[in-house]
């Protein structure tokens, strides 16, 4: 009877914990499970109404992966994505830093309305400003180059890297720094050699943040670059395998699986930084 | 604060030598020319590329400016022409019904889902890790596998629902007006429900464990104890989450546009699905504009409230 008791006490959060969740967690990953699924399958199977569309019946195939790889930029796109995520997160890191340094602890007149302003322009969203945005674009004769991207993606991501960054700095102890400037320290060497080297999770949270979200982003590459081979991976994935009236499912999922895969192998090995970043901005 | 001991150190150091304390003094006047070096390349960014854009918005909201044609002012012609259109009407209460439904969901099952979380022992990173996954993936893509998922013939829903014996027949997901706002409203809440559990679930760890033993010595059961202890502390978290999704579910881009288009009919159009179809479209970057501007009144709400209550939380420190 009592070990009964115990079995039924012991075994209560499957119950009343794990399988509440499995709902929650088979609604998250479904789709990206079934994006991987269909990107294997052959036509002949995926198009057969009466086939089940959970597995694969019939047959691995790699055409959908050979489809982008022979008839599509695709790999132009990855690179594209690449270069210009790893510049544009670059810029707003070095931008995010120097700028939070002085916010979280120098005094200066105007420091209050400029820390309101990165604020503000970090929970600017970028469908509020693409319009005039891709007129200055053309006026700097950038359009239609990736430049542009660099230029513009740098616009939401040094807010919220200074954002991110300003929190790290204030956890520093002062007297560190007091310390390195009694010693004949400028302000710009305790921030390499003092702050810098006690933030560098705050940096690395930054850096993962800055190139996922450009990674990601979408409506800004979209509008900017229309040459099918210059195009981002988001874009020219959605943009370049619609053609008229004509899907080609497959390589729209082969794409998308190759498209997250960079996102999703930083995911894996920085899960912590990706929480503690998520969870920065919001509370405090 | 800091002034104040840098120069108390310096009085010291002053007495062990001439040189060291020199060059305090020198760091000391040139703390604000530090400061604004430092600040001065973001600050110009944001002044070109986003003050100056944002500017320029408004101007163009004020003129009738086409593609290739700067146009000219003519006051505020386009909001009132807006004001009167059946299809900005539409759009704007497209756009309260997304944000409703969508930060609706996302508050209820983010939280119970924080709650859940916050009970996991076992597997705990792992289930973490699963759950987050669709806030992470790119959503130009992930938006791309939904639509498969409803596509008209081949639906995968379809097919497990007529499986199940629940309809006979296909459901069109994305020509009926509710059902394709019901689509980009579900797409909306699955990417979107990860940084609500998340961000809840920090705020859920950071509430001290003795609170809830005092209510359960109280006699408080797990509901009351949800009610009188968790709400209150998790209240602040709560509502910093909501505020902040607001604004990007409201000028949520991606998911309308790959899925519906704004269509049918243009049922699902939202602020910035309908300023990208008139702006770069149709041309009428004036028109495009004012659209776009309607997302800003909400901006500044949201920051003036989240100003206050960040305010308000540090002087409780």
């Amino acid at each position: 009877m009592s070990s009964l008791g115990r079995w039924a006490r012991r075994s209560r959060p499957v119950f009343t914990v794990y399988m509440p969740t499995m709902p929650f967690v088979f609604f998250a990953l479904f789709p990206l499970y079934f994006m991987l699924v269909t990107s294997f399958k052959t036509n002949a199977e995926m198009y057969d109404v009466n086939s089940v569309p959970f597995w694969i019946g019939r047959g691995v195939t790699f055409g959908h992966y050979e489809l982008l790889s022979k008839e599509t930029y695709f790999w132009s796109w990855f690179v594209n994505s690449l270069m210009v995520s790893v510049a544009a997160s670059a810029i707003s890191v070095v931008l995010g830093v120097l700028a939070a340094y002085p916010l979280a602890r120098l005094k200066f007149p105007g420091a209050e309305s400029f820390g309101v302003a990165i604020f503000i322009t970090y929970l600017v969203p970028p469908s509020l400003l693409f319009l005039p945005l891709s007129t200055v674009v053309n006026r700097l004769g950038l359009s239609d180059s990736l430049w542009a991207l660099v230029v513009t993606y740098p616009t939401f991501l040094v807010p919220f890297c200074t954002w991110l960054l300003m929190g790290y700095f204030r956890t520093v102890p002062k007297e560190i720094e007091e310390c390195a400037m009694l010693d004949g320290c400028n302000r710009f060497q305790t921030l390499l050699r003092i702050l810098l080297p006690v933030a560098v999770p705050g940096v690395i949270c930054a850096a993962l943040f800055a190139f996922t979200l450009s990674w990601n982003e979408f409506l800004y590459s979209l509008v900017f670059v229309s040459p099918a081979e210059l195009k981002t991976m988001t874009v020219g994935v959605f943009s370049e395998l619609i053609r008229g009236d004509i899907y080609y499912w497959g390589g729209l999922m082969a794409g998308a699986c190759i498209g997250s895969l960079p996102i999703v192998v930083a995911y894996v090995f920085f899960l912590d930084y990706y929480v503690s970043g998520l969870t920065a901005g919001a509370v405090k | 604060m800091q002034l104040k001991t840098l120069n108390g150190d310096a009085a010291k150091v002053a007495v062990r030598g001439d040189g060291h304390a020199r060059a305090l003094s020198d760091v000391l006047v040139g703390d604000a020319a530090v400061a604004y070096t430092f600040v001065a390349p973001a600050f110009f960014l944001l002044l070109f590329l986003v003050a100056y854009p944002f500017a320029l918005s408004v101007w163009f909201s004020l003129s009738d400016a086409r593609v290739g044609d700067a146009g000219s002012f003519i006051g505020l012609d386009n909001f009132r022409r807006l004001l009167t259109s059946s299809i900005f009407l539409q759009t704007l209460q497209n756009s309260i019904v997304f944000t409703t439904l969508a930060l609706g969901l996302k508050t209820v099952f983010g939280m119970a889902l924080a709650l859940l979380l916050f009970r996991i022992t076992y597997f705990k990173r792992l289930i973490r890790g699963a759950v987050l996954l669709p806030f992470i993936v790119p959503t130009a893509l992930s938006t791309l596998v939904w639509w498969w998922m409803f596509e008209p013939l081949y639906s995968v829903v379809n097919w497990t629902l007529k499986h199940l014996h629940l309809v006979n027949h296909d459901i069109p997901w994305f020509s009926d007006a509710y059902l394709a706002m019901f689509s980009v409203i579900l797409v909306n809440t699955w990417r979107g429900l990860p940084f609500f559990a998340i961000t809840l679930l920090a705020g859920l760890v950071a509430i001290p464990k003795e609170l809830y033993e005092a209510a359960e010595s109280d006699g408080a059961g797990p509901i009351g104890r949800f009610w009188h202890v968790t709400v209150p502390l998790v209240k602040p978290v709560l509502a910093v989450v909501i505020l902040f999704s607001a604004i990007f579910t409201l000028a949520d881009f991606n998911i309308v546009y790959v899925l519906t288009k704004g269509g049918p009919m243009n049922m699902t159009h939202l602020f910035a699905t309908y300023s990208f179809a008139l702006g770069l479209q149709s041309g009428q970057i004036g028109q495009g504009a004012a659209v776009s501007l309607f997302l800003f009144p909400i901006l500044l709400f949201v920051v003036f409230v989240q100003l206050r209550v960040v305010r308000k939380s540090t002087t409780y420190e």
